[in-house]
C-alpha cells in the first residue's frame, strides 16, 4: 500500500488568521442570535421583569401570581366537533385541572384591589394531549402587541407623571379596555365571572376545514354586582374562602362558548371585540368540583400555557400566544429555580 | 478494527457533516428562541424538539458505527498533547450529543409539558414532576449548550489547522470529498 502523501507543513500566518477570522464570525453571529448584541429585543427576560418592577416574587407566578387551585372535569357535547378534530369536543367527559386568580404580580395583594380575574385551565384527554388555556374577565385585551403591551408595563411604573397619557396617545385602544375597567360591575365571586380567552385560535376539523375561533367560559351562577369598597371590607382573601365554601356546597358549572369569526375581523389583534353577531357555538359544561390546596396541590407546578394545545387546534395570526407562551416559560423557569422561598406548606415558611 | 484506513468510512463522513448542520442549527435555534417572544419563539420551538430527537437518534446510530469501524489513527508525529486534546474532546461532543437531547427531554417532562414531536406524535415524560429536577436539568441544558458550542469552536479551529497548517491528513479523512487526489499531483 502506497502511504498517502502528506502536504507539507505550512506555517503560514495568513491562515492562522483565517481560522481566527472564521471563528471569531461563528461567535459573533451567535452572540447575535442570542440577543446579546440587541439591547432592544423584547426578551422575555425583559417582559417578565416589566411585571414586578418593585421585586419580584419569589416562587411565585411573575403574573395571576395569586389565586388557588381547582380541579373537576369538562363535559364536552359534542359540538365543537364540527369545529375542530381534538378528543376534547367529542361527547364524553374529560379530567380538568384548573386556577381562580387575579391579575397581579402580588401574590399578597387584597383581592377587592384587583380588576382583573382570571381562570387557567388545562383539559385532558385519553389520546394524551391536553388543552391549556389562561382567561380574563376583560372582554379585551388592553393593547393590540405584545410590544405595546411591554411598553404599557413599563409606562404603568414610571414615576412620570404623564408616563400614562403618553402611552394612551400612542396607543389608543387602550381606551376601550379603561372603558371596560372603569365600568363593568364587579362580583363578589370567582364562580361569578366570566373568562375569556381573549386570543384567537384556528379550529381544524375533521375534513380539514379551518376556523378562526375565540373561546370564552360562562358561569351558570348569577353574578351579583357589589362594589369594590363593599368587597374591601370582606378581607384581603375573601375570593379564595367563598370559593372554598361554595364548592362545598356542590359542583360549579360554567357553559363553554366559542366564537367564529367572520372573513375579515380582527384575528390578530386582541384589544378589538368581534361584532356580537357572530356566531357562536356550545361546546360543553366546565364542572368545578374540588378546590386544591394552592401551596402544595396539582396547581403549583403547571405552566399554564396558552400554547400547549390538542391536534385540532392551533395558534392563529395572534402574536400574543407566542409572547404569552416564551413569558410564561421564562416566569415558569424563574419560579421553579425558586422554591424555596414559597414553602410547600406553611409551617415551613415560618424560620 | 481496522487500523490502515487513513479516512472515515463514507457512512461515517455522512453522519459526521449530517450531525454538524444539525447540531450547528439547533444551537442557534436555541438562543434564538429563548431570546425573543415573537412568534418565531414558537416555530423555533417546534424545530427544537423534534431536531433535538434526532440529533439523539443520530448520535447513537453514529456511536454504534464508531465502535464497529473505529476510526483512523492521528499522524504518529502529533504531539502527545495535541492527541490527548483531541481524544478527550470527541469524548466530550459524544457525551454532549446524547446528553443534550436526554437533558431537555427530562427537562420538559419534570415540568409537565408535553413534548411535541409533530401534530399529536408525543413522546413519553421520561421523569415524573418535580421543581427541583426541572431546575437541575435546565441549569444543565443552558450551560452545557453554551460549553457545546465552545466545544465544536474548538473542534472546528483544530481542524482548520489540521487543513490549513498541519496539512496532515486529518482534517481530509473527515472530509466530505476526498482533496488528496486533486491536491497531490500539483506538487
Amino acid at each position: 500500500m502506497i502511504p498517502p502523501r502528506q502536504s507539507r507543513p505550512h506555517s503560514g500566518v495568513g491562515s492562522l488568521i483565517l481560522i481566527a477570522v472564521v471563528i471569531g464570525a461563528c461567535v459573533v453571529t451567535f452572540a447575535y442570535t442570542a440577543g446579546w448584541l440587541s439591547p432592544h429585543r423584547l426578551t422575555p427576560d425583559r417582559l417578565v421583569d416589566a411585571f414586578s418592577p418593585g421585586g419580584e416574587p419569589l416562587g411565585h407566578r411573575r403574573n395571576h401570581a395569586k389565586g388557588i387551585c381547582f380541579t373537576g372535569h369538562f363535559e364536552a357535547n359534542g359540538a365543537g366537533s364540527a369545529l375542530s378534530s381534538a378528543q376534547v369536543f367529542s361527547r364524553g367527559q374529560y379530567p380538568a385541572l384548573g386556577r381562580f386568580n387575579l391579575g397581579t404580580a402580588d401574590p399578597n395583594a387584597p383581592d377587592s384591589t384587583v380588576r382583573v380575574r382570571g381562570m387557567g385551565l388545562r383539559i385532558s384527554t385519553p389520546d394524551d394531549q391536553e388543552w391549556r388555556s389562561a382567561m380574563i374577565n376583560a372582554p379585551i385585551f388592553p393593547v393590540s402587541t405584545p410590544q405595546a403591551f411591554y411598553q404599557l408595563l413599563l409606562a404603568s411604573a414610571s414615576k412620570a407623571p404623564d408616563a400614562m397619557q403618553t402611552f394612551a396617545a400612542a396607543n389608543p385602544e387602550i381606551a376601550a379596555f379603561g372603558a371596560w375597567a372603569k365600568s363593568a360591575s364587579w362580583t363578589g365571586s370567582y364562580a361569578e365571572d366570566r373568562y375569556n380567552g381573549l386570543n384567537s385560535f384556528i379550529f381544524t376539523n375533521g375534513s380539514g376545514a379551518e376556523t378562526t375561533v375565540r373561546w370564552s367560559v360562562l358561569p351558570s351562577a348569577q353574578p351579583v354586582p357589589v362594589s369594590p369598597e363593599e368587597l374591601a371590607k370582606r378581607g384581603p382573601d375573601f375570593l379564595e374562602q367563598e370559593i372554598v365554601e361554595r364548592v362545598r356546597g356542590g359542583p360549579l358549572r360554567w357553559t363553554m362558548m366559542v366564537t367564529v369569526a367572520n372573513p375579515g375581523d380582527a384575528t390578530a389583534d386582541p384589544s378589538k371585540a368581534w361584532p356580537d353577531d357572530r356566531r357562536t357555538v356550545e361546546v360543553g359544561t366546565l364542572v368545578v368540583q374540588r378546590i386544591e390546596d394552592e401551596r402544595n396541590g396539582p396547581c403549583r407546578d403547571i405552566n399554564f400555557d396558552p400554547t400547549v394545545l390538542p391536534a385540532g387546534i392551533r395558534t392563529s395570526d395572534d402574536p400574543f400566544p407566542a409572547a404569552r407562551s416564551s413569558a410564561y416559560a421564562k416566569s415558569y423557569d424563574r419560579r421553579t429555580a425558586e422554591a424555596k422561598y414559597y414553602p410547600r406548606t406553611a409551617a415551613d415558611a415560618k424560620p | 478494527m481496522i487500523g490502515s484506513h487513513t479516512r472515515f468510512s463514507p457512512l461515517q463522513r455522512l453522519l459526521h457533516w449530517l450531525m454538524a448542520i444539525c447540531i450547528l442549527a439547533m444551537l442557534f435555534i436555541g438562543v434564538g428562541m429563548v431570546s425573543t417572544v415573537m412568534p418565531k419563539y414558537l416555530t423555533l420551538v417546534s424545530i427544537h424538539k423534534p431536531l433535538g430527537v434526532a440529533i439523539l437518534v443520530l448520535a447513537l446510530i453514529r456511536l454504534t458505527v464508531r465502535l464497529r469501524y473505529g476510526a483512523p489513527p492521528l499522524p504518529a508525529d502529533l504531539p502527545e498533547p495535541m492527541k490527548l486534546a483531541a481524544q478527550l474532546s470527541h469524548y466530550a461532543l459524544y457525551a454532549l450529543m446524547i446528553a443534550m437531547p436526554l437533558i431537555g427531554w427530562g427537562m420538559l417532562s419534570a415540568a409537565a409539558y408535553p413534548v411535541v414531536l409533530y401534530g399529536d406524535v408525543h413522546l413519553p415524560a421520561i421523569l415524573p414532576q418535580s421543581d427541583g429536577l426541572h431546575t437541575l436539568l435546565w441549569n444543565a441544558h443552558f450551560y452545557l449548550a453554551f460549553a457545546f458550542f465552545a466545544l465544536i469552536l474548538l473542534h472546528a479551529a483544530a481542524a482548520l489547522f489540521h487543513a490549513l497548517v498541519r496539512r496532515d491528513g486529518v482534517f481530509d479523512a473527515m472530509a466530505p470529498w476526498s482533496t488528496r487526489a486533486r491536491v497531490a499531483p500539483a506538487e
